[in-house]
């Protein structure tokens, strides 16, 4: 209903034509796309080197913080600090300081790419918040699984990796696929900094054809990604919500 | 260490597979256990009776340093197991708990539950782990389960799983935390039934339980606990024929009906 108004309603609108042209200018589409995919390429690139630093820095902190010896609670502390900092900062100030920073301490080719730092920025961030995603599933594996397998000899590292580990991260997949449809999106503020990604290309095409399609082309790459990294995200949930939670109440 | 009064006039301490002597441990302010003391000889089956919050439970993670104790020693074959800063693994390998909610691993199949200790703790080789598992599953009749998950079986198998899995070790010392506190009332025979077989084989067994009747039946020994003591210990004859402590009786009376 909404949509069909939509449709009908907004092209009788006053000055359609020219919302048409700046936004929807079909030769322009023609013309940026192969472009953009292009650019976007260097996203994907990005996100690909990005999302495995991630989940091993996020995976580390997790586990500092989940230690339990008495000993070790500066690596506790550091952890809790970590995860604080990288979060309560926004990701464009962390990409603008080590992005432009670290390159600007003059460092020798290549550890002078604002490309590799501001990847360094987004993997920082992003471990802050991947970390409290795998602390919650860690915390979430109930604490007769533990006593379990410390009855029967196992250390307490053997206990958290064949016991707690596996079952925590089953738990958290949909979660994790949440923030990587969220990184799938801020992989563009590194364009911020200077590489030429998607969003960048698409900055640039509008400035020289005075024309925002450029943009709205961009948008609909990315939708073209995310919404089915989203479905895969729903689908999963709800699979574990069918195994996890038995019975479902009629609506 | 400081040893409690010991009042259990029990085998001598000396020759005592598990000794707890004068164990007090406390749950912030709730006193769990008060100056507990039972020496259990080597294969002696020993049930621990009472109500809810009586401390038998406690008892039992004590004996396998799930818990530490805030005074008083745990002792092994005479060995004091409960030193603060001891590693506890070594102990844990002897002495094999099986608890009131099976606890097993979700995410392993039947096999994978019964070898993960024998491969990472004793170091068995993968097809002697399996081996091992095999024969007991085919033992307690669960053969065709090894390659099943956990929670394809009923509670019942559960529990039996969870028994070979602490036998599987060969443990010196069985603990068995209200096993069938968990089950449904037609599944209980059955894991009793391992129990049973169980008895004799020269393992020694602490039985927490609410099972007066299988209580009587399987124990060299019945403790009824009171308030984190023992009220009163004795034969499973003398204790539910002819109790003499009122607290026993009382309760006696009550689980009867």
């Amino acid at each position: 209903m909404v949509l069909a108004a939509v449709i009908v309603l907004v092209p009788r609108m006053p000055r359609w034509d020219r919302v048409k042209k700046s936004f929807f200018d079909v030769e322009q589409m023609r013309d940026s796309l192969p472009r953009l995919i292009d650019a976007f390429w260097l996203d994907v690139k990005i996100f690909a080197w990005t999302t495995p630093a991630i989940f091993v820095l996020a995976l580390l902190i997790a586990l500092a913080r989940n230690s339990r010896s008495p000993a070790l609670f500066p690596v506790r502390a550091f952890a809790a600090v970590y995860t604080d900092v990288m979060r309560g900062v926004p990701v464009i100030l962390w990409i603008y300081l080590v992005g432009f920073g670290v390159p600007g301490l003059g460092l020798e080719r290549p550890y002078n790419s604002p490309l590799l730092w501001g990847s360094v920025a987004l993997a920082m961030t992003y471990s802050g918040y991947v970390a409290e995603v795998f602390r919650a599933g860690i915390a979430s594996v109930h604490e007769s699984q533990r006593a379990a397998a410390r009855s029967l000899g196992l250390s307490s590292w053997q206990t958290m990796r064949f016991v707690v580990l596996p079952q925590a991260v089953r738990r958290v997949v949909p979660p994790l696929l949440n923030d990587l449809v969220s990184l799938q999106k801020d992989v563009a503020l590194v364009s911020l900094i200077g590489p030429i990604e998607i969003l960048r290309q698409a900055n640039i095409d509008k400035a020289k054809f005075a024309n925002f399609t450029p943009f709205i082309v961009a948008a609909l790459i990315f939708l073209a990604v995310t919404i089915p990294l989203t479905r895969l995200t729903d689908y999963l949930w709800h699979r574990q919500q069918r195994r996890t939670t038995g019975t479902r109440v009629a609506a | 260490m400081t040893a409690g009064p010991n009042n259990t006039a029990t085998p001598s301490a000396a020759a005592a597979k598990v000794s707890l002597r004068g164990v007090t441990k406390a749950f912030g302010n709730n006193v769990v256990l008060r100056d507990f003391s039972l020496d259990v000889s080597a294969g002696e089956v020993v049930s621990l009776i009472g109500a809810s919050g009586s401390g038998k439970t406690t008892v039992l993670r004590c004996i396998n340093l799930l818990e530490q104790i805030d005074d008083g020693a745990v002792l092994l074959d005479g060995d004091e197991i409960s030193s603060v800063g001891r590693d506890p693994n070594p102990v844990r390998r002897r002495v094999g708990i099986v608890f009131q909610s099976f606890n097993l691993f979700p995410h392993m199949s039947v096999a994978r539950n019964i070898t993960l200790a024998l491969t990472e703790v004793l170091g068995q080789t993968t097809d002697a782990a399996r081996d091992r598992a095999s024969e007991l599953l085919r033992r307690f009749g669960l053969s065709e389960k090894a390659d099943v998950y956990p929670d394809q079986l009923s509670g019942g198998q559960q529990q039996r799983v969870a028994i070979i899995r602490a036998l599987a070790m060969k443990p010196e010392v069985l603990l068995l935390d209200e096993i069938t506190s968990a089950l449904d009332p037609e599944l209980v025979g059955e894991v009793l039934d391992v129990v049973r077989e169980l008895k004799g084989s020269g393992i020694t067994m602490l039985i927490a339980t609410h099972e007066m009747a299988f209580a009587r039946e399987i124990s060299d020994r019945v403790c009824f606990l009171h308030g984190g003591t023992i009220a009163e210990v004795g034969a499973p004859s003398e204790l539910f024929g002819a109790p003499r402590d009122e607290r026993t009786k009382q309760f006696l009376r009550r689980v009867r009906m």
